[in-house]
């Protein structure tokens, strides 16, 4: 069996499961954002009183955060007084920063555990070693009333990643590079396993980023089977440990791309849809707005990243640099090491740990005819705000030296 | 449990953002979702829809976001059910749960405007107008007996749990 296969087995009380069987798993950890409102609503319609398992479930407030409008303020309002009610101690309000983000730092999420949030992006607790996959609100409703959830087991697709990757090339030049010759529909339905030389020596925040990104090419679940560096993370923020299920040797994957990394250039996806993935363009593309955030592009190393390249220098004229932490402890930490200082001395703009403008909902959305050069994992037609804005997906790296230039252009070129 | 509509016909990968932007999502009002679904992609979606349509798209329908707002906006809208060559499963997933039937198969055979017949839960969608049944992927059980009984929601209520 697969990692991910006997993490669902033990959670679903069996010794042995296969690809395509459907099991009813008890869920670890339960999380819901404040996109998710219905969640109560559909709770109730489901005849719920009491949550199962309090101490199971937790909210993080990031998606509108600090609320933007009355609505959303209503609707953290009554998201605070479900928790209190229901005795939900996890509550993370606003200024928390992304869920996938605190999550990870909150000792709750360790290898063979299942994790189930109302985000798609929740493939990114496979860094950890855990199952982690995004749901609705009725699925999530279903969770908070009985504890449990029906998965279908998914076939495992293993993506490797050799050699050393050149100075200037993040885990996202990486990732896109991947989802441009697979293509977003991929792994639909499947889990996604990460290994190689070049996952191996990855820092833990850079495989949060090609674990986040799997669902780019449709995953239900990601995965980085844990190791030392796994461990040191997770002792970091207070993981209590727990047996750690590894994958058996000879497990047959559903298939398996091998991808060399050592000469990889900076990757972008060109705008309008994420598997539409070039080196930079060659011709001159001026940019209104950067944006380096989320759960995909806001860690530490991200925004030391940028501050490095922008240190004792100026935001071109004319282009805007939004710079959103992805965690309150994050921001915390790039504080004390002077990243954030650096970064407004250079023009950076500061914003709360959260999803930013990500979404479009709020914190630096696009006008018409603008273009933006973004972090994040997301460049639908509209997704930052007007349908007719350009956005175009790279690495902090290559953000951080386009908001220095005013021009997409790679860290490697300047 | 037979559903039957005329086909409004779009192209790959569909978004949850393009079916509904995320600055639409705070409601609760199904009606309001609705009013601002697809509006992105077509202006006119909501009026080719209605009178019962059957939404029809090639791959990787409701790509992105997990928002569950997307199918229900469409079934509101007045889908009768959506026929694609594949789905985000999380898109997948939402809809069954909504009670809105999703339907695997080839939509190369259908055109803008032919009228759909789909019994729920059966491995043919037929198309009236061109005298054709289209195999469909098999739907897992559970996910069968939930759109017969409407989604979770009365799922639940009748048999207390999975």
């Amino acid at each position: 069996m697969h990692a991910l296969e006997k993490t669902l087995a033990r959670a679903s009380g069996k010794t042995q499961v296969s690809a395509g069987e459907i099991v009813l798993a008890e869920v670890d950890l339960a999380e819901v954002n404040d996109l998710y409102l219905q969640v109560i609503k559909s709770f109730r319609e489901l005849g719920g009183e009491k949550v199962r398992h309090p101490e199971k479930t937790s909210f993080v407030f990031d998606h509108y955060s600090p609320a933007p409008t009355i609505k959303a303020a209503d609707n953290h309002k009554k998201m605070r007084e479900f928790c209190a009610g229901q005795g939900i101690p996890h509550l993370f309000d606003i200024g928390e920063g992304v869920c996938h983000q605190v999550l990870t730092e909150s000792g709750m999420v360790g290898p063979g555990t299942i994790v189930v949030e109302t985000d798609s992006h929740t493939t990114t607790m496979g860094a950890l070693g855990a199952f982690g996959t995004g749901v609705g609100a009725t699925d999530m409703a279903t969770i908070l009333i009985t504890g449990k959830l029906w998965f279908k087991v998914p076939r495992v697709m293993n993506i490797v990643f050799e050699g050393t990757p050149p100075k200037g090339v993040m885990a996202k030049d990486m990732i896109l590079h991947a989802i441009g010759d697979l293509r977003q529909d991929a792994a639909i339905y499947k889990a996604v396993e990460f290994s190689g030389g070049a996952v191996r020596e990855m820092a833990q925040e850079e495989r949060f980023v090609l674990c986040n990104m799997a669902v780019e090419m449709g995953a239900k679940a990601a995965f980085i089977a844990p190791d030392g560096t796994t461990l040191e993370y997770l002792s970091r923020y207070g993981w209590k440990g727990g047996e750690i299920p590894a994958t058996d040797p000879g497990y047959e994957y559903d298939s398996v791309v091998r991808y060399d990394v050592s000469s990889l250039t900076p990757r972008v996806a060109l705008p309008g849809s994420v598997d539409a993935v070039s080196a930079i363009p060659g011709e001159k593309i001026t940019v209104d707005q950067v944006f380096l955030g989320t759960c995909t592009g806001g860690r530490l190393n991200d925004i030391r990243t940028a501050a490095e390249i922008l240190a004792g220098k100026r935001v071109a004229p004319g282009t805007r640099f939004v710079v959103i932490p992805a965690s309150r402890r994050i921001f915390q930490d790039a504080l004390l090491a002077g990243y954030i200082e650096t970064l407004v001395n250079a023009g950076a703009v500061l914003s709360t740990p959260g999803c930013g403008p990500c979404l479009g909902a709020h914190e630096g959305i696009l006008a018409p005819g603008e273009t933006c050069v973004t972090t994040s994992s997301r460049n639908f037609p509209g997704r930052m705000g007007s349908t007719e804005a350009d956005i175009y997906i790279a690495s902090p790296a290559t953000a951080a030296a386009t908001a220095l230039m005013g021009r997409l252009c790679g860290a490697d070129s300047l | 449990m037979k559903l039957q509509g005329h086909a409004v016909k779009y192209g790959d990968n569909i978004s949850t953002d393009l079916i509904i932007a995320g600055k639409h999502t705070k409601t609760l009002n199904v009606r309001d979702l609705a009013d601002h679904a697809m509006e992105d992609l077509d202006p006119s979606f909501g009026e080719k829809i209605s009178g019962g349509g059957v939404l029809v798209a090639g791959t990787y329908f409701g790509c992105g976001s997990s928002r569950e707002q997307a199918p229900v906006a469409l079934k509101e809208a007045g889908v009768l059910f959506i026929a694609a060559k594949t789905f985000s499963r999380i898109f997948y997933r939402n809809a069954v749960n909504i009670g809105l039937a999703v339907v695997e198969c080839d939509t190369d055979a259908i055109d803008e405007g032919d009228i759909l017949e789909y019994d729920v839960g059966s491995d043919m969608l037929k198309n009236m107008t061109r005298y054709r049944e289209l195999a469909v992927t098999p739907l897992p059980e559970i996910m069968v007996e939930i759109l017969k009984e409407g989604g979770v929601v009365p799922y639940i209520k009748k048999h207390g749990g999975f």
